[in-house]
């Protein structure tokens, strides 16, 4: 990885947490645009788990990593905390393969 | 422990908790920032200044894919927009000089936004976001550096923790797909996502995922 990725990330990261608490202060966004912002983490982060868990690369595959997700998907449903959740998934999936 | 209110000491708790699980989270980030190729600098400076879990995660985990370092900023940043909007439920309990909130705008993040909502009183508030940031700053960065420093004698796949990305995203999905708009946009990020992956470079399914805001556009007529 470059330090350019940090940086770039780190500034960007910032001067998003900056405009919403200083620059707009208490100003409001248009409703419809309120909406879909707040959209952002149901969207990506569905993504982001079937892309860590259903893909190597540009592949689609199917494979211990989709045993780790259930037994995460079981563990929110129980309302386990999210250490419980983290520590059973990995270890799912850690087992299947170790057999 | 004397000189906390109860109020408050229920506070420490939840945040002292919270911040634990994080830390666990943060080792994992840790090694698999490592195994990706970060140095351990590298690793510790993105916990230090980017300092937004899932943005972090998505970043490396775009890199270790092996997609390019734009569409690792691009994805990750796409997640950081979430805490503009914090910004605006945070700051008018967050008065001060601009100097003051332009140190305080670090510490927006998901955790220091649900613990502050929470509350309804303004000292209480202020209360609950810092020492719910404070915790999870030293926390998250601590976890990170053991988990960087392990990185490089460990495997990260031998013990599932290429899982712990996951798992981790799908707690913190959760809230979000208690209203209905937030599971159609989760279905539609993911479904968007899964079909693009053998066609398009990797990291850019995520930033086309995010297409799948706009279904926000239009009220929803449904309260749930």
């Amino acid at each position: 990885m470059s330090w350019g990725v940090v940086l770039w990330l780190s500034a960007g990261a910032y001067v998003f947490k900056a405009l919403g608490f200083v620059g707009l202060g208490s100003r409001k966004l248009p409703a419809a645009l309120e909406r879909c912002l707040l959209l952002i983490p149901a969207a990506l982060l569905a993504a982001l788990v079937v892309k860590d868990t259903f893909s190597t690369e540009q592949a689609l595959v199917i494979d211990e990593r989709s045993l780790g997700l259930a037994v995460a998907l079981l563990c929110v449903w129980r309302k386990r905390s999210l250490v419980f959740t983290i520590v059973a998934a990995a270890a799912t999936t850690a087992l299947v393969r170790a057999i | 422990m004397s000189r906390f209110t109860t109020e408050q000491r229920d506070i420490l708790s939840a945040s002292l908790t919270l911040s634990t699980a994080v830390g666990v989270f943060a080792i994992a980030f840790g090694v698999l920032s490592v195994s990706a190729g970060a140095s351990v600098a590298q690793t510790c400076a993105l916990s230090l200044l980017t300092f937004t879990g899932a943005s972090q995660f998505s970043a490396v985990g775009v890199i270790a894919g092996g997609g390019s370092p734009s569409a690792a900023v691009g994805g990750a940043l796409m997640l950081a927009a979430r805490n503009a909007i914090y910004g605006l439920a945070v700051a008018p309990h967050m008065k001060g000089s601009l100097g003051k909130r332009l140190v305080t705008a670090h510490f927006v993040i998901d955790e220091t936004t649900a613990m502050m909502s929470a509350q309804n009183d303004p000292e209480r508030r202020r209360f609950a976001f810092w020492w719910t940031a404070i915790p999870l700053f030293v926390l998250w960065n601590l976890g990170t550096l053991v988990g960087a420093l392990l990185g490089n004698s460990l495997d990260a796949s031998a013990f599932g923790l290429d899982v712990a990305f996951s798992a981790g995203f799908v707690a913190m999905l959760a809230p979000h797909l208690a209203r209905r708009r937030g599971r159609q946009a989760a279905a539609l990020g993911a479904v968007i996502c899964l079909v693009l992956i053998p066609f398009v470079p990797v990291g850019l399914p995520i930033l086309a995922s995010g297409l799948a805001i706009f279904i926000g556009v239009r009220p929803d007529e449904e309260r749930r």
